[in-house]
């Protein structure tokens, strides 16, 4: 295994992109809709085949508010759906999500021939090839650095999530908690809500790039999972969450091109391990979490918290 | 079946009582949500089971029917364990914990009280729903067998639910607040039937909210507030001394008043 | 601006064509068409099951967690020197590895504090990351060609064999059959689970034939449709059937021909735009025949309940109408002590009767002469037809009937008794009535009509 540049760029690009996710992702978790992220982030692609097509380019201000506009048309034909149709919520947002998606394909397999856009990396992105897109470079010291417009990209994104995150860090967390409540207090809940969404609809627009719609799913929910686990306060959890995710990337970096050599192979997709490196850290903190894990529980019963803790700082 | 049964001094628990519940505690998280009840309950009552939101009335219910998992303590159906013989046990659950778009009609709901009986894979046939109809009956609505449960009014509704208890042929029921939300009419006809039973030498305990029917309702109460606050014949137990060790300060002015006029009435 | 628009119609072989290919004429596209058709039908019917056990969304989890037991398969096959692309091989490797994912679904929601949804997400997500890392490694493979593997994802129908079709054929008759065994058990557990769980059921093993179902029908579909939009496939029709009936068999019924539907003529079209990936044109052509259902649909669909909601209006207006005149005339002709009979009232008096504004008075008046209700009537007064005042005596009839009906019966003091009466008495049906008298008006003629109960309230007006 030998490591280049090139490699220190797909690290920056995924932490980056990692930490951004797993941001809203914890909220998305509070509040019990890790499956709208997965929802949307499907649902983003005819937002992003449209963009495409339409400017021919992947690096338009258009393209994330196409895209952030389908997002949040998604959250919202899901509530259409299930209160007008009286669906099940699961099943609305199923029926929205892959129609948004089947969409969406059908449009990148059509232009196919006009636009640089494969099928396979709709689901997983290729983070390999980010480096190449150079958006500026500057010499420091004899040495040239190249900087990747992705990484401009998703650190733009990440400082939005964060800026967002902690101007509205109690309104979202009471909206997360009881949105009644926050009705009460005078925080529109509605509101928050769609900030929510649009957060995840841009985090996953910018992330879509590097690691695809799918695993992008991994990035959002499992490092809120695994913080969820391991603590009662929200922004504790905020930063385990980020921290994992962080550690995800550099990780799953470095087992796709270091791993298969073991076994006498080439390497593997850097996006595909980074979320094997996430579900491996979760099932440990499933079994050891001090508080959480199954193996306390074996040792010591039941010691399940409710949600109302994190609240309760 | 558990080996500290021996050791404990307490309530006979025979086999002739229909329900013995024998040191029961129960958990959710980390707290207990009810401790220590230990209750005999004799055959051929209408028993109330009255407590404050929370007190663990529905719980004491679910650990009866072995559909939550018990701490510690044990529960037995006429001497035996509930899962040998449930087929004595008829049970209500709370009308909202299904959900009543369901597309399914009346007598289809009723015909499900009799599902354990007709087994794995076999069909429901003619006799069965003769049955289920017959329940319907009893319940006053058998002119709606065949509307499909939402077109229901939530007290026909809760008569449907009865019915398929009823078609379950149980010595014991097991009722969560049939009388919540339910219009008066409703009320009134289900007390009427739970007496019909009684008088057949059925038991049946039944979660209630409402203290001002209580003596008018019930032969026996369970005051519960996490443990048994008190538990026997309604006329000893149902005072006001042992509601305000049920309710604590949550017994409201409302609740005082109404009593004193039945005081004054009587 | 879109120039890809036009591939479509290049690509289009015309309409002879397409009547080949939807009526199974073409041999080429016969086994693809007939296949989906398949698998429409038998993911219809276990998809509502699925839906009304509201775990939709499991089949998603279900479906990525399925990609890894692919490549896992292929690696194990051509281990063992096998021909790596063996369909019944790379398919036991996915419903192993499917179901390996909805376990670890379940583990995780029992024993940790995370809720269903993000169990769902964390399980589908690794499992597909792992998937594709799997994927990764095959393509650099050293003797093997992986190539195709790929095709699980998306879906390729027109790849299709008839050992594939026998297969599939094999698989959704055995799962028709086994859901219609299941019937009654299914019915039970999706709609009251603690019930089935007293009654002696185990809700666990249930769920387990019910998820091993769905994997072998997600299974299969693969293929054809892909891991990604199979769920469509679950839950799209049978969100749809519902809108159709309000019977559970009704609804199988509607579901199966639903999905049918959609995979007949989704392939159908992607077999004439092969480009195309067939599993998008399954899905949407699935959410157009949702959308119409959801509109249309003679059961529960958006215009039929409107439609209910506006008749229920209607007759309410006018029996609100009709008994608003009566009163009147009954007040009138009571300080004569006559008996009511038809006469005319004064507009103004009957405004003030009720809260009712000017328009809306002047359009109910409109819809009861319609109706032929009123024989004539002009700004200052209105006289009910001899049909109208029937009507109206029975309207009042009936509502008295609640009333004492509501007292009697339910100890609820009479001042309270209007406004709950007015709420019931559009739904009482011709049994209720003659039922409340029996009970209320044994001695009375079954003709009269009770005194109201309450002395009426006659707003603005002076005696």
């Amino acid at each position: 295994m030998s490591w280049y540049t090139i490699d220190t760029w797909i690290v920056i690009v995924g932490v980056l992109c990692a930490i951004s996710c797993a941001l809203p992702g914890c909220y998305l978790l509070l509040r019990q809709m890790s499956m709208m992220g997965d929802a949307i982030s499907h649902a983003v692609l005819p937002g992003l085949a449209i963009a495409f097509m339409v400017t021919g380019s992947r690096s338009s201000i258009g393209m994330f508010i196409g895209a952030a506009v389908v997002g949040v048309l998604t959250a919202v034909f899901t509530q259409w759906i299930s209160s007008w149709g009286k669906v099940d919520r699961g099943a609305s947002m199923g029926i929205v999500f892959t129609t948004l998606f089947a969409l969406g394909l059908l449009l990148i397999v059509q232009a196919a021939d006009h636009v640089d856009l494969d099928p396979g990396c709709v689901l997983y992105g290729a983070i390999e090839m980010t480096p190449l897109d150079v958006f500026t470079s500057f010499t420091v010291a004899g040495v040239a650095i190249d900087i990747p417009r992705a990484a401009i990209v998703l650190l733009g994104v990440l400082l939005l999530n964060l800026i967002i995150i902690l101007a509205f860090f109690k309104e979202l967390k009471i909206a997360a908690f009881d949105p009644e409540l926050a009705t009460s207090l005078g925080i529109n809940a509605q509101w928050m809500h769609y900030l929510l969404m649009t957060l995840v609809a841009i985090t996953t627009v910018a992330a879509f790039e590097a690691v695809g719609s799918i695993i992008v799913i991994a990035m959002l929910i499992v490092p809120a999972a695994i913080a969820y686990l391991l603590t009662d306060r929200l922004w504790v959890m905020l930063v385990i969450s980020a921290v994992f995710a962080a550690l995800s990337a550099v990780l799953g970096h470095v087992s796709a091109i270091g791993l298969p050599h073991l076994f006498g192979m080439e390497s593997t997709t850097t996006s595909g391990m980074m979320a094997v490196v996430l579900g491996v850290f979760f099932i440990i903190v499933w079994l050891v979490s001090p508080r959480q894990g199954l193996l306390r529980r074996q040792i010591f019963g039941k010691t399940v918290a409710s949600k109302e803790d994190l609240m309760h700082e | 079946m558990q080996a500290n049964l021996e050791n404990r001094p307490i309530a006979t628990h025979e086999a002739s009582y229909p329900l013995a519940i024998h040191d029961l505690t129960v958990a959710y998280s980390r707290k207990p949500v009810i401790w220590d009840i230990d209750l005999d309950i004799p055959e051929g009552k209408l028993v109330g089971v009255i407590g404050p939101n929370g007190a663990g009335k529905s719980t004491l219910l679910k650990a009866c029917l072995d559909l939550v998992p018990k701490a510690s303590g044990d529960v037995r159906i006429y001497g035996q364990i509930y899962r040998k013989n449930r087929n004595l046990v008829g049970y209500v659950p709370q009308r909202e914990s299904v959900d009543w778009d369901f597309p399914i009609s009346a007598l289809d709901v009723v015909t499900m009280g009799l599902y354990g009986n007709i087994g794995w894979l076999k069909p429901v046939r003619s006799q069965h729903k003769a049955i289920a109809l017959d329940a319907l009956d009893r319940v006053g609505v058998a002119q709606l067998a065949d509307r499909q449960i939402s077109q229901l009014s939530g007290g026909q509704q809760q008569r449907v639910f009865i019915a398929r208890a009823l078609a379950q042929q149980a010595q014991l029921y097991f009722m969560d607040e049939p009388f919540a939300a339910v219009d008066a009419a409703t009320e009134r006809a289900v007390v009427e039937l739970l007496q019909d039973l009684r008088n057949q030498g059925k038991t049946c305990v039944v979660v209630h909210h409402d203290l001002s029917t209580v003596t008018q309702y019930f032969d026996w109460v369970i005051l519960l507030n996490m443990r048994v606050v008190a538990a026997g014949p309604t006329q000893t137990v149902f005072t006001q001394e042992n509601l305000h060790k049920t309710y604590g300060g949550k017994l409201t002015l409302l609740v005082e008043a109404s009593e004193a006029l039945k005081n004054l009435g009587k | 601006m879109i120039p890809a628009l036009g591939n479509f119609i290049t690509e289009w072989a015309g309409w002879p064509e397409a009547l080949d290919v939807l009526l199974l004429q073409n041999y080429n596209t016969r086994l693809v068409v007939l296949s989906t058709t398949l698998l429409g039908i038998a993911s219809g019917i276990i998809g509502s099951f699925l839906l009304l056990r509201k775990r939709s969304l499991m089949g998603d989890a279900l479906s990525h967690a399925c990609l890894p037991g692919i490549g896992l398969a292929f690696i194990i096959l051509v281990a063992f020197g096998g021909e790596g692309k063996y369909l019944p091989g790379l398919l036991l490797g996915a419903l192993v590895t499917g179901l390996l994912g909805v376990g670890m679904v379940i583990a995780v929601r029992n024993t940790t504090r995370l809720k269903d949804d993000a169990a769902m997400g964390v399980v589908l997500s690794v499992f597909f990351g792992l998937g594709i890392a799997i994927m990764g490694l095959l393509q650099k493979m050293p003797g093997a060609s992986a190539a195709g593997l790929e095709h699980f994802i998306y879906g390729k129908a027109a790849s299709m064999v008839l050992s594939d079709f026998g297969f599939i054929l094999t698989i959704t008759v055995i799962v028709i059959a086994v859901s219609m065994l299941f019937l009654k058990e299914f019915v039970l557990l999706c709609f009251d689970d603690s019930f089935a769980a007293t009654s002696g059921w185990s809700v666990t093993l249930l769920d387990m034939i019910l998820l091993l179902l769905v994997a072998a029908i997600t299974v299969v579909g693969l293929q054809a449709v892909g891991l990604i939009l199979i769920i469509a496939f679950l839950i799209t029709p049978a969100a749809a059937a519902r809108f159709w009936t309000d019977d559970l068999r009704g609804m199988l019924v509607w579901a199966g021909i639903l999905g049918g539907l959609s995979g007949w003529i989704g392939a159908s079209v992607s077999a004439l735009l092969p480009n195309l990936p067939a599993g998008s044109l399954i899905v949407l052509v699935g959410s157009g025949l949702f959308l119409f259902s959801m509109i249309f649909g003679n059961a529960r669909g958006i215009l039929k309940r409107y439609w209910k909601h506006l008749k229920l209006k209607r007759k309410v207006g006018r029996q609100h109408l009709l008994r608003s005149v009566f009163e009147i005339i009954e007040a009138e002709l009571r300080g004569e002590s006559r008996e009511p009979v038809n006469m005319a009232v004064s507009v103004d008096r009957l405004q003030k009767h009720r809260t009712w504004t000017p328009k809306r008075l002047h359009h109910l008046i409109k819809a009861a002469s319609k109706e032929d209700h009123i024989e004539s009537f002009d700004a200052h007064t209105l006289r009910l037809s001899e049909a109208g005042f029937g009507e109206a005596a029975r309207t009042t009839r009936n509502h008295r009937l609640w009333e004492l009906y509501l007292i009697s019966y339910a100890d609820i003091a009479p001042s309270h008794v209007d406004r709950d009466a007015d709420s019931v008495e559009h739904i009482l049906n011709p049994d209720m009535v003659r039922e409340l008298e029996a009970r209320l008006l044994q001695k009375e003629s079954s003709l009269a009509i009770p005194r109201s109960p309450h002395q009426i309230e006659e707003k603005g007006v002076t005696p």
